[in-house]
């Protein structure tokens, strides 16, 4: 089982190089900026998937922990601070080398916070938000969960909406690049950052992301913790009569998938130099559901193609103005005709028929 | 804050309230025969504003009001026989899926169709400055339309429940479903009835508060949140205490514009919602007890 999973990571791993290399030869690298943006997409779904399938938990909000990331990493790398400068709080960051300096076109001295500082509070603000509403949200059920992390979905929506220091419906535009590492010898100045030179170093950044994402929640859902969760959702009492301490695990999944929502948040915005309202909206939270939902609720790697593959056709544009109604319309005939998600149906069967096991690193639902 | 001031926001709170009323009422008659929460619900009074706009060019505003809410009863029964009926004994995460799927999409054939302006239906009586005095408070008369007709829907539909054997037998077939079925009710068809009958009040009160606060396609969310808060704050499947708690959301969001800035006036509906699943999910009126019993 153990090698099964790690082949299938090996597997991913080989797919993206031999894309970039795919790219590489074709001339058709512009495919990289959209792979790149739908690879942090499928961070988000990743988070999403373990919460929904093995945890049994909905949430209808999860645009609402990525708008937290990207915004608060937005508006603290572009929000100048020195009319605070003499403030002790911001002198004593300053002192501690948390915050960068940069000169606006008149050459005056701005002041910013450094894109690690921002990075980390962004996520932490998300995990806090995670653990705060998730107390008491993560009570309910059914209809009421949904209902309410829809309600907080909605009411991020309406702060960033509402907010001048987010930009209200305009956004926060001019998002400077994250520099990851710098200084190094021997090494580029490796950076996120939508810049054209910088379109392959990007999109292997992402995609170590995912990867790595991937292999934390593959062995996560391996583990004892795994095992609880489909003991959740499998039966919510028995879990408990078992001496499975339901809310805790609950919570940290949730709280988990909070955090990998942020932190998709934080890079794509640094990657598209700037963040919108739209990002927070309700069709964002659906759309993440949509796609956990056609990869098939408790299975990583569907969720992981499916997030791949629709948010790619869908940033490329395949579905014109139709672009939400497509995914509504996915939503409704996945629950319809496979409830246990696209790749469960028979396809898979002679899929699995025709190919043996040479395939299995692609698709590979079957090692978890 | 002034008698006369007071009034005017009672009164425009009063005429949000209803309409909150009218929508959680719609989300009542589902959950009471299938158990299912419907999200499109919010769809079907846009729904209902935009078909009468655009049948008013070949007709009279009562017979595009009127046909307005017979066309979406259609969708709605259409809606539950293609996308519900069929379905085995559904978890309650599908249908929510479902219904959500059911109402972007109703929202994105609607954008493609009536585009993404702001449509209204003429004034009932009079235009904008007309206006009657009530108790010194000077008011618009589609409020009074607006009160008067959601008032008469609410009362009928008591009546018809209570009072019609068709009404007794949907209420069969939400007390027992097995049950009703055995003393010889169809309760499928019941469940196609309260669909129509749902999508039938939701589009009636979408022609009359049209006039005053528009129609546009994405109306729908905002509208099923509020409703779905005031049917919680009532009790889940208690359609007299949703109009109780659909007029007191009403009343509170409208005095809320004097503390609050407009723009976050959705956030006190849905800060509302959440401190009642937390405190209350019972609702104001239900009894612990009964609720307890019940699937969500």
């Amino acid at each position: 089982m153990n090698t099964k999973k790690n082949i299938g990571v090996l597997g991913l791993l080989g797919l993206v190089i031999m894309i970039q290399l795919l790219t590489h030869w074709t001339g058709t690298q512009y495919y990289l900026t959209q792979l790149t943006m739908s690879a942090y997409y499928s961070l988000v779904i990743l988070g999403l998937c373990v919460l929904m399938g093995y945890a049994g938990q909905i949430s209808l909000g999860h645009a609402g922990f990525f708008a937290i990331g990207g915004y608060l990493a937005a508006a603290l790398t572009t929000h100048d601070l020195t009319p605070y400068s003499n403030t002790l709080i911001i002198q004593v960051l300053n002192r501690c080398g948390l915050l960068i300096q940069g000169q606006d076109i008149y050459g005056d001295v701005l002041l910013y916070f450094n894109p690690w500082v921002s990075c980390i509070l962004a996520i932490s603000a998300a995990a806090l938000t995670a653990l705060v509403t998730g107390i008491p949200v993560l009570k309910l059920k059914g209809h009421y969960l949904a209902m309410a992390t829809l309600g907080f979905g909605t009411i991020i929506y309406r702060i960033v909406l509402a907010s001048a220091f987010f930009g209200e419906a305009d956004g926060i535009s001019d998002v400077p690049p994250f520099t990851l590492v710098s200084g190094i010898p021997g090494l580029p100045v490796i950076e996120v950052s939508g810049d054209f030179s910088g379109r392959v170093q990007n999109y292997y950044i992402a995609w170590s992301m995912v990867i790595a994402g991937t292999l934390l929640l593959l062995n996560l859902i391996d583990s004892r913790v795994g095992r609880a969760l489909r003991s959740i959702h499998g039966s919510e009492e028995t879990a408990d009569a078992m001496g499975i301490n339901t809310a805790r695990y609950k919570l940290k999944t949730f709280i988990l998938s909070a955090i990998f929502a942020a932190a998709a948040g934080v890079f794509l915005t640094h990657f598209n130099g700037g963040i919108g309202p739209s990002e927070a909206g309700i069709m964002k939270s659906v759309r993440y559901v949509a796609i956990v939902a056609v990869g098939g609720m408790a299975n990583i790697w569907g969720a992981l193609t499916m997030g791949v593959l629709l948010n790619f056709l869908s940033l490329r544009g395949i579905f014109g103005t139709y672009d939400d109604a497509v995914f509504g319309l996915i939503l409704i005939l996945i629950m319809l005709f496979a409830p246990e998600g696209i790749l469960s149906i028979r396809i898979r069967q002679r899929l699995r028929n025709a190919f043996s096991s040479s395939t299995s690193e692609i698709r590979g639902g079957e090692s978890s | 804050m002034n008698p006369d001031l007071f009034f005017q926001y009672l009164f425009a709170g009063i005429s949000y309230g209803i309409i909150y009323a009218i929508v959680g009422v719609g989300f009542n008659i589902i959950y009471n025969t299938t158990g299912i929460i419907n999200f499109a619900q919010g769809e079907f009074v846009m729904l209902g504003g935009m078909i009468a706009f655009s049948l008013l060019q070949w007709m009279p505003l009562p017979l595009a009001i009127a046909a307005a809410v017979a066309v979406t009863m259609v969708v709605g029964a259409l809606i539950e026989i293609v996308f519900i009926r069929w379905l085995d004994r559904p978890s309650v995460l599908r249908m929510i899926i479902i219904t959500i799927g059911l109402s972007i999409l109703i929202r994105e054939v609607a954008l493609h169709i009536w585009g993404e302006s702001i449509r209204a239906l003429p004034y009932f009586y009079g235009n904008e400055i007309t206006t009657v005095s009530i108790a010194g408070v000077k008011v618009s008369p589609q409020v009074l339309w607006v009160v008067g007709i959601c008032s008469v829907i609410v009362g009928t539909l008591n009546l018809f429940f209570y009072a019609s054997p068709l009404g007794r037998e949907m209420r069969a077939c939400a007390a027992n479903r097995t049950a009703a079925t055995l003393c010889g009710i169809n309760t499928n068809n019941m469940v196609t009835l309260s669909f129509m009958l749902s999508a039938g009040i939701g589009a009636l009160a979408g022609c009359v508060m049209s006039p005053i606060t528009y129609t546009s396609y994405d109306m729908g969310t905002g509208l099923a949140i509020k409703g779905f808060t005031v049917a919680i704050l009532g009790g889940l499947g208690n359609s007299l205490a949703a109009v109780a708690a659909g007029l007191l959301l009403g009343i509170i969001e409208a005095f809320s514009i004097s503390v609050v800035p407009l723009a976050f006036q959705d956030a006190i509906a849905i800060t509302i919602l959440l401190i009642i699943l937390f405190v209350r999910p019972h609702g104001l009126f239900g009894s612990k007890e009964a609720a307890s019993l019940k699937e969500f």
